[in-house]
């Protein structure tokens, strides 16, 4: 490996220059090396692969997606963290790739042949072609004062016991700042320097223990301060000095060492000034992109997470071939056998490039998506061909994908009773209804002649719909028509619905805000889109919950009918959208179908009597305001126990571990307890779940009846575990063999995990098990009928009967 | 919702128990065998076999409770039905004896066989009703968080102590050192508080350290209110009075762990005496079945 020094000359010219060493920069440079290229790979760090760098020691790298195969110069294969960093290093010494470090970029200008890269350190470079591969984790926000590119000025902290005795100034007011400040208390002196008068940012944890060092003595904690400057001149045996702007004036403080913890900026913005356009505004949308990776700004290409493709394999492919694009050589891309055996059943005499252009022609709902993306999209998709009459998915099955009719079509069942279907013919989509409301399908349907379909998961649906709003919006539209047609006027023709679809409209609401108020005037029905609302009324100086509604359902139906005047108030328990219908259309609707109107007049019957049921109850409604409070409302299914029937054996948590490699996936007697119904902290299978968002193996999903699982692919990152807003999922080290049940009642064994060296943590959760007939271990082992699990919409049950 | 294992299945184990035990009592009052009512007749002979057909098999209750993979019925269900059978077995096996009782094994097994009954009545007794006194008294902490919530106020207190200085900052500090629940069962039941703590007990001119008991910190809480009523030192009064609050609470909080500690050791008790009885009884019941019918 090359190393570049920072006296380059400021006139050097490439033709390729890499921006970014981890595994899409590193394996393109090592591209441009093989082939000769002239190149340079600029990193901002001084190491190759920093956020692999910054993975803990020992961890475990996983080579997902297992199907695809690896495509680049440098090695990759799954393994510890060390072992794929000193293959990269030696895969980079071998090709000889040419690096440069602490080698920021801060500017793009030019146009392909005369790009000129400007970097921090004033620096130029002049490339004809770059490679933009600088991840998502952004750069370390700089202390922003003179002096502050010192050596003794670090922004990351590896190993706290590795200095002893030193005077180190932490400059931060977050975690990492904090945490970093305790470690490195423990042997050094240590002052915390905090620009406002608290840590308001910290984790109550953190905070607690900052202020208890600070009061002890233990570290120095400068507050309402900010740094001026950094002088690179030993004072008192230490290599520098920093100077600080305090509430009391200026303060010398000499160190040896700076460690700024401030944040990383997000790279979004360096790109849009580099010219790259993003289809929209949401934090998730990745900019346009060619088939062969490059954005709209030509000579540019960026790949790698930058791009929408977090997984390190996927990375360094990329990175091999953009460099043989800009080469010129136009080779297949590594998926083209993958697609070809994907097309390889369809009746249509295309190769795949071929096929790939004309499902993007056939199918609307593709147009705006670009063809990189599109391509993605079908590799991650299901294409096939159901026989007539075979069932594509049935009603109540908790399936969440997405089809779209390439040929033929297929029949919805939208009255079961009546055997009423409506088609859906080539070019069109179905099953946006659970994708939106994260619930069980809400009606069969049947494949029907000569029909192919393509089939979507849903995390590849959600990142097209959060990424490119003119899909949003195509699906929205043909939401609304669907969910208005089925839940009031199956029977009615489309036709008739115009006038009420064209004044519905959809609106958001966030966890807690009011849709109308108790006593307000209001006529707008809402019905359900996603999330889920609570009806409460004031009682008693009180306002007390008396029913929940779960997406597909609507509320505000009085309203329309006359009654004007709310009678109780609707919130939305946790993030939620409504459609919004206006009275006078549906009216109308109304008075055409005379079976409709005794379905809503029968419907307020029910909410009334219930209402009154719970109001009398007394308690009642206040356990489910708790178990809202508890985040229930989006759940699906939940573990309830009785705590006057739980005589706290925790059989419920050993039948999990034993059924589970040795790790129960519930903690019995964490979460709260109101009215004698306890909350265990054990997986709710929320309707939209918050592990699924960032998966990188998409190894987390759905399964038809309901049970969010995870599968084997886990490569143990902790997003999930992060993302659970209830703490439900643990990184754990998978189990051998569990002891019989002679060892557990002549020894009192209890269930075990393995902790091998090459074992490694992976995420646990409930999966219902799945895996075992008539229900879950944790009810199934409960002895005293304690435990149990059920779904919301049963919650008015159990308030009912006083528990 | 939520159905517990003596309504389990409408009480449906109720009912097959009510009807073993009167089907046993019209049998014994109709049957008149020509010697006197015993263990060997046809009907002594029955009744014995089902008898020690249901030990068997109630003792099988606690394979089934650790077989987790186990898919035949519930563990509710058979709970349920280990109950309501294991309280039949009274009559079952009293009309077995034919009331005849001796100093032998034969005795012995019926006595022991009561024993693990009314052991296991005892227990659905603390069943029904100590779950719903461990919440109450909990009041949605769980054990973990009180001795976080006790090392939180210890840390409150010994911050506090450093503006008072001696003695007083070392008793406190010994009174966290010496803080001590819980401990060998007897301690366990009992509730028992075996927290101390040092004074300072002056021999003429030189000071000595004593140890005394503080239960539930009371010597504690005693010495600080006599401080505050003799202290004219406003500033050291306020902070007296606050570590009062903090050692006051801290009190509290023990004294629901300890009644936490005994009842869930008063859950576990029964069983202490239920199972092993129960093998005794495996034991007594097997010398019964074989000398009988060597002597046969």
């Amino acid at each position: 490996m090359a190393i570049v020094g920072s006296g380059v000359s400021d006139s050097a010219k490439y033709e390729i220059v890499v921006i970014g060493s981890g595994p899409a920069g590193l394996s393109a440079a090592a591209r441009a090396a093989e082939l000769g290229a002239s190149h340079i790979l600029l990193e901002a760090s001084d190491q190759l692969a920093l956020t692999i760098q910054r993975y803990q020691k020992g961890k475990h790298v996983m080579a997902e997606p297992g199907f695809l195969p690896l495509r680049s110069g440098i090695e990759f294969d799954a393994g510890t963290r060390e072992n794929i960093l000193s293959n990269w290093e030696q895969g980079a010494a071998k090709h000889k790739v040419n690096v440069a470090f602490r080698a920021e970029v801060i500017a793009i200008t030019g146009e392909k042949g005369a790009f000129e890269i400007e970097t921090r350190r004033g620096q130029r470079y002049h490339a004809k072609s770059i490679v933009l591969a600088i991840g998502l984790q952004g750069n370390p926000r700089l202390l922003g004062a003179p002096g502050q590119e010192a050596d003794f000025v670090q922004y990351q902290l590896d190993d706290p016991d590795e200095y002893r005795d030193e005077t180190i100034v932490v400059v931060g007011a977050g975690d990492a700042a904090i945490e970093n400040a305790l470690a490195l208390a423990t042997h050094n002196r240590v002052y915390i320097v905090n620009r406002r008068d608290e840590f308001a940012r910290a984790k109550e944890g953190n905070l607690n223990k900052i202020t208890d060092a600070i009061n002890r003595g233990k570290v120095q904690g400068l507050f309402n301060t900010t740094v001026k400057e950094v002088i690179h001149k030993a004072e008192d045996n230490k290599p520098g000095v920093l100077l600080l702007n305090t509430a009391d004036g200026e303060v010398r403080i000499p160190v040896n060492r700076v460690i700024a913890r401030l944040g990383a900026i997000p790279p979004r913005d360096f790109v849009e000034k580099c010219g790259v356009q993003f289809p929209s505004d949401a934090p998730a949308a990745v900019p346009e992109l060619s088939a062969q990776y490059e954005s709209n700004v030509t000579g540019l290409y960026i790949i790698g997470a930058l791009g929408g493709y977090p997984l390190i394999k996927q990375a360094m492919n990329q990175g091999y071939e953009a460099v043989e694009y800009i080469r010129g050589n136009p080779i297949k891309p590594v998926d083209h056998d993958l697609l070809a055996k994907k097309f390889a059943g369809l009746p249509f005499d295309y190769d795949v490039e071929e096929m790939l252009a004309f499902l993007r022609n056939e199918i609307l709902l593709f147009k705006p998506v670009n063809p990189l993306r599109f391509r993605e999209l079908i590799l991650e998709s299901n294409v096939f061909c159901p026989p007539p009459g075979d069932v594509i998915f049935a009603r109540n099955d908790y399936t969440d994908s997405f089809y779209y009719v390439v040929d033929g079509w297929v029949e919805i069942v939208v009255d079961e009773e009546k055997d009423t279907r409506i088609r859906v013919t080539a070019g069109q989509f179905f099953g946006e209804m659970s994708l939106i409301s994260g619930r069980r399908r809400s009606a069969t349907v049947y494949a029907g002649e000569f029909c192919v379909l393509i089939e979507t998961p849903r995390r590849s649906m959600m990142r097209l719909i959060n990424s490119i709003d003119e899909v949003k919006r195509r699906i929205d539209e043909v939401f609304m028509l669907r969910a208005i047609h089925s839940q009031f006027a199956p029977n009615s023709d489309l036709s008739d619905l115009g006038e009420l679809i064209s004044s519905a409209e959809l609106r958001n609401y966030n966890r807690g805000e009011v849709l109308f108020a108790e006593g307000e005037e209001g006529d707008e029905l809402h019905l359900v889109r996603r999330g889920s609302l609570t009806v409460s009324r004031y009682i008693n100086g009180r306002d007390v919950v008396l029913s929940y509604v779960p997406a597909g359902k609507y509320v505000g139906e009085m309203g329309l009918l006359g009654n004007i005047r709310r009678t109780a108030s609707v919130r939305a328990a946790v993030p939620t959208e409504t459609v919004v219908m206006k009275s006078g259309p549906f009216l109308q609707l109304l008075g055409r179908d005379p079976e409709l109107k005794t379905q809503v007049e029968e419907q307020i019957r029910q909410r009334l009597s219930l209402n009154s049921r719970i109001e009398a109850g007394g308690e009642g409604g206040e356990l489910l305001s708790f178990l809202m409070a508890q985040g229930l409302g989006e759940a699906t299914d939940v573990l309830l126990i009785d705590e006057s029937l739980c005589i706290r054996c925790d059989n419920c948590e050993k039948a999990c571990a034993d059924t589970h490699e040795g790790t129960s996936r519930l903690d019995r007697e964490a979460g709260p307890t109101y009215a004698q119904i306890h909350v265990p902290t054990s997986c709710r299978h929320c309707e939209h779940p918050h592990c699924m968002k960032d998966c990188p193996p998409d190894a987390i999903s759905r399964n038809a009846s309901g049970e969010v699982t995870i599968a084997d692919n886990c490569i143990g990152c902790g997003n999930c575990e992060s993302n659970c807003p209830y703490g439900v999922i643990q990184m754990a080290y998978p189990g051998n063999k569990q002891p019989s049940v002679w060892s557990r009642i002549l020894f009192g064994s209890e269930a075990k995990t393995t902790k091998s060296a090459d074992a490694q943590k992976r995420a646990v959760k409930c999966d219902m098990c799945t895996s075992l007939k008539g229900g879950p271990a944790c009810v199934r082992a409960c002895p005293t009928g304690a435990a149990i699990r059920t779904s919301p919409e049963n919650f008015v049950d159990l308030i009912k009967r006083g528990g | 919702m939520h159905t517990g294992f003596l309504r389990f299945a409408d009480a449906a184990y109720l009912k097959v128990s009510i009807i073993l035990s009167l089907a046993s009592i019209v049998a014994y009052w109709w049957y008149d065998p020509l010697e006197p009512a015993n263990g060997g007749t046809w009907l002594g002979f029955t009744l014995g076999s089902i008898g020690a057909g249901l030990i068997v098999w109630l003792t099988l209750y606690g394979m089934r409770k650790r077989s987790y993979r186990s898919r035949m019925g519930t563990v509710q269900g058979w709970l349920s039905a280990h109950v309501y059978l294991g309280v039949s077995l009274i009559i079952i096996g009293t009309l077995h004896t034919g009331f005849q009782f001796g100093l032998n094994i034969h005795t012995l097994s019926y006595v022991l066989m009561l024993i693990v009954i009314f052991s296991g009545m005892w227990g659905v007794v603390l069943y029904a009703r100590f779950p719903e006194l461990i919440t109450l008294n909990r009041n949605n902490l769980t054990r973990h968080s009180i001795f976080r919530e006790i090392s939180e106020l210890d840390r409150k207190a010994s911050l506090l102590v450093e503006a008072l200085g001696s003695p007083i900052d070392r008793m406190v500090i010994t009174s966290i050192q010496l803080f001590s629940v819980g401990g060998g069962v007897w301690s366990q039941l009992a509730a028992h508080d075996s927290s101390k703590m040092m004074i300072p007990i002056m021999k003429g001119d030189k000071r000595q350290w004593k140890k005394v008991g503080n239960s539930q910190q009371a010597y504690l809480l005693d010495m600080l209110a006599q401080q505050v009523s003799v202290c004219r030192d406003p500033a050291i009064s306020a902070v007296l009075q606050e570590l009062s609050d903090v050692i006051r609470t801290k009190s509290g909080l023990t004294g629901r762990l300890l009644k936490d500690i005994r009842m869930q050791g008063m859950l576990e008790l029964w069983l202490y005496i239920h199972v092993p009885m129960t093998f005794a009884l495996l034991a007594a019941l097997s010398a019964h079945i074989v000398s009988v019918f060597y002597y046969w």
